[in-house]
């Protein structure tokens, strides 16, 4: 027993209790876009499984479950069932260093905003092996479109988050958030609020969120890169698009608007609170703007997004410098 | 100059964004359009405006016989071919009729053959074909169509929506006697 590190332990316990996270927001979320959805349409949205279609998203998952797990003829097998794993595994280890309160945080770590960021970028290898190994031009179109897409709007997230690296001095998001205060005023949001809408609109562009969802965009490309997945490949697919939802609203919480903190207490409900906000936030946006074209999708990151994020570095760096 | 307009174009789209927003959550706080259809059913001011399967319109003193005159302006409107009209062709006359009249022409008296009457004796309306598009309803000369409001339509037979008008009128003025209000199933424009 004593040869087990403690840290080790601490560890495992996070990791299974990430899982459970995940798969509760999962199901949590999938019926919050649902009712969503309905409510904006004027609509109750699933009604008829359980009161007020609670159930719904448990009926929902046990279809995925039960259905048949198909390979396409011809396809690559091997990467065709190795993508969706890839897809959601490093999203559970993104949940590792984000601070949930003073105490829950997986593993405090030096570079956890790194860690995030570095691991974030697998998705991206995902859905590019999901696309070529379907042996589906739609699915490489879709693949084509997440590659391009990622990887141009991981540039300005990165010069958002930079910026207030700068300004903190460091990459541990603990620290980060202990260096704001409970109150809207004193949050990072306040000193940085162009950082923080550059930030969101990229978190939108990387998660594959509508009005961004151009990989997977039915009505052009039938499903994308995921349109040859049946039963939990989708699903999985699935789940770890809602992850790195959650991933880049806790990350935008703890960089942005104070982490745990709260006015007169502090304690994880705030920071949950801040993060379902956001959620809420992200879900009536997709379904309030249509999707733009892929052109349109490139020039806001390259014309307005990344020379936006560059200023705000620079001036960021420059008054860190004075001060 | 072009520079700030495009600028400024943006920076006014991004308006346009936060205003889609209020649309949107301003319908996310309102209440509800939609019923739980088999627990409740359509009220007859919610059937506003509804486009159901077309049905003629009887004459007001006599609703069993539709207004319409045959003038064949619903069949050339209908772009998917829905409509068939027979008009009424004129009566056959018997031997004697035909001998009396011209015995009266002889006599040197003004002799009207009898014409075909303005009215349908075939009306079929194929619902499978209709796009509801109302092209009918707008060209009917004397406002002998409409739509009607049956919303609970449903048929496992394809040949049940090859529906006779002729005949849906006749059952609908025998089931208003006796005659009151427009009946619930229909919809005066």
């Amino acid at each position: 027993m004593s040869q087990i590190p403690v840290e080790l332990v601490k560890l495992l316990i996070a990791l299974v209790a990430i899982a459970a996270f995940v798969g509760l927001n999962g199901l949590v979320l999938v019926y919050l876009e649902r009712k969503v959805a309905g409510h904006i349409q004027r609509r109750p949205g699933p009604f008829e499984v359980g009161p007020h279609g609670l159930l719904q998203p448990l009926a929902d998952a046990v279809k995925l479950i039960g259905k048949q797990l198909f390979t396409p003829k011809n396809a690559d097998g091997f990467l065709f069932w190795l993508a969706p794993i890839i897809s959601f595994l490093p999203a559970l280890l993104l949940f590792v260093p984000i601070p949930f309160g003073p105490v829950a945080t997986g593993m405090e770590m030096n570079l956890g905003l790194l860690l995030i960021l570095a691991f974030s970028g697998l998705n991206v290898l995902a859905l590019c092996l999901a696309g070529w190994g379907s042996n589906n031009k739609y699915g490489v179109l879709g693949a084509a479109r997440a590659v391009a897409q990622s990887v141009a709007y991981e540039i300005p997230l990165l010069l958002a988050v930079l910026a207030i690296a700068f300004q903190t001095g460091s990459l541990n998001l603990s620290e980060i958030v202990q260096g704001q205060g409970g109150w809207p005023w004193q949050w990072n949001a306040m000193v940085q609020p162009l950082a923080f809408i550059i930030y969101f609109v990229s978190a939108l562009g990387e998660t594959n969120r509508a009005p961004f969802d151009l990989p997977e965009a039915e009505s052009e490309l039938t499903a994308g890169f995921h349109t040859e997945y049946s039963g939990m490949g989708f699903g999985l697919f699935f789940l770890a698009e809602y992850a790195n939802m959650i991933v880049v609203c806790s990350v935008a919480v703890a960089l942005f608007l104070g982490g745990w903190h709260g006015p007169f207490f502090d304690g994880s409900w705030w920071f949950l609170a801040k993060v379902y906000v956001l959620l809420l936030i992200m879900i009536w946006l997709r379904w309030t703007f249509p999707r733009v074209r892929f052109d349109q999708l490139l020039n806001i990151n390259w014309k307005w997004l990344m020379p936006l994020a560059l200023l705000n570095l620079l001036i960021t760096a420059f008054v860190t410098k004075l001060s | 100059m072009t520079a700030i307009k495009k600028i400024w174009e943006n920076v006014s789209g991004l308006w346009s964004l936060i205003v889609g927003l209020r649309i949107t959550g301003k319908n996310f706080m309102d209440k509800q359009i939609t019923l739980h259809y088999p627990r409740e059913t359509v009220s007859k001011s919610q059937l506003e405006g509804f486009r159901g399967p077309l049905e003629l319109v009887g004459k007001p003193k006599d609703p069993g016989s539709p207004k319409c005159i045959a003038c064949m302006m619903c069949v050339s409107a209908c772009p998917s071919n829905c409509l068939t009209v027979v008009k009424a062709k004129a009566p056959v006359l018997t031997e004697e009729e035909l001998q009396a009249m011209k015995d009266a022409e002889a006599r040197g008296e003004k002799v009207t053959k009898p014409k075909a009457p303005k009215e349908p004796i075939k009306f079929i309306y194929d619902f499978t074909l209709c796009s509801l598009c109302g092209s009918c309803v707008e060209n009917c000369a004397v406002n002998s169509l409409r739509y009607s409001s049956n919303v609970y339509l449903a048929s496992t037979d394809r040949n049940d929506f090859k529906m006779d008008l002729l005949a849906r009128l006749a059952t609908q003025a025998q089931a208003k006697t006796p005659p009151t209000e427009p009946e619930n199933s229909t919809r005066e424009d």
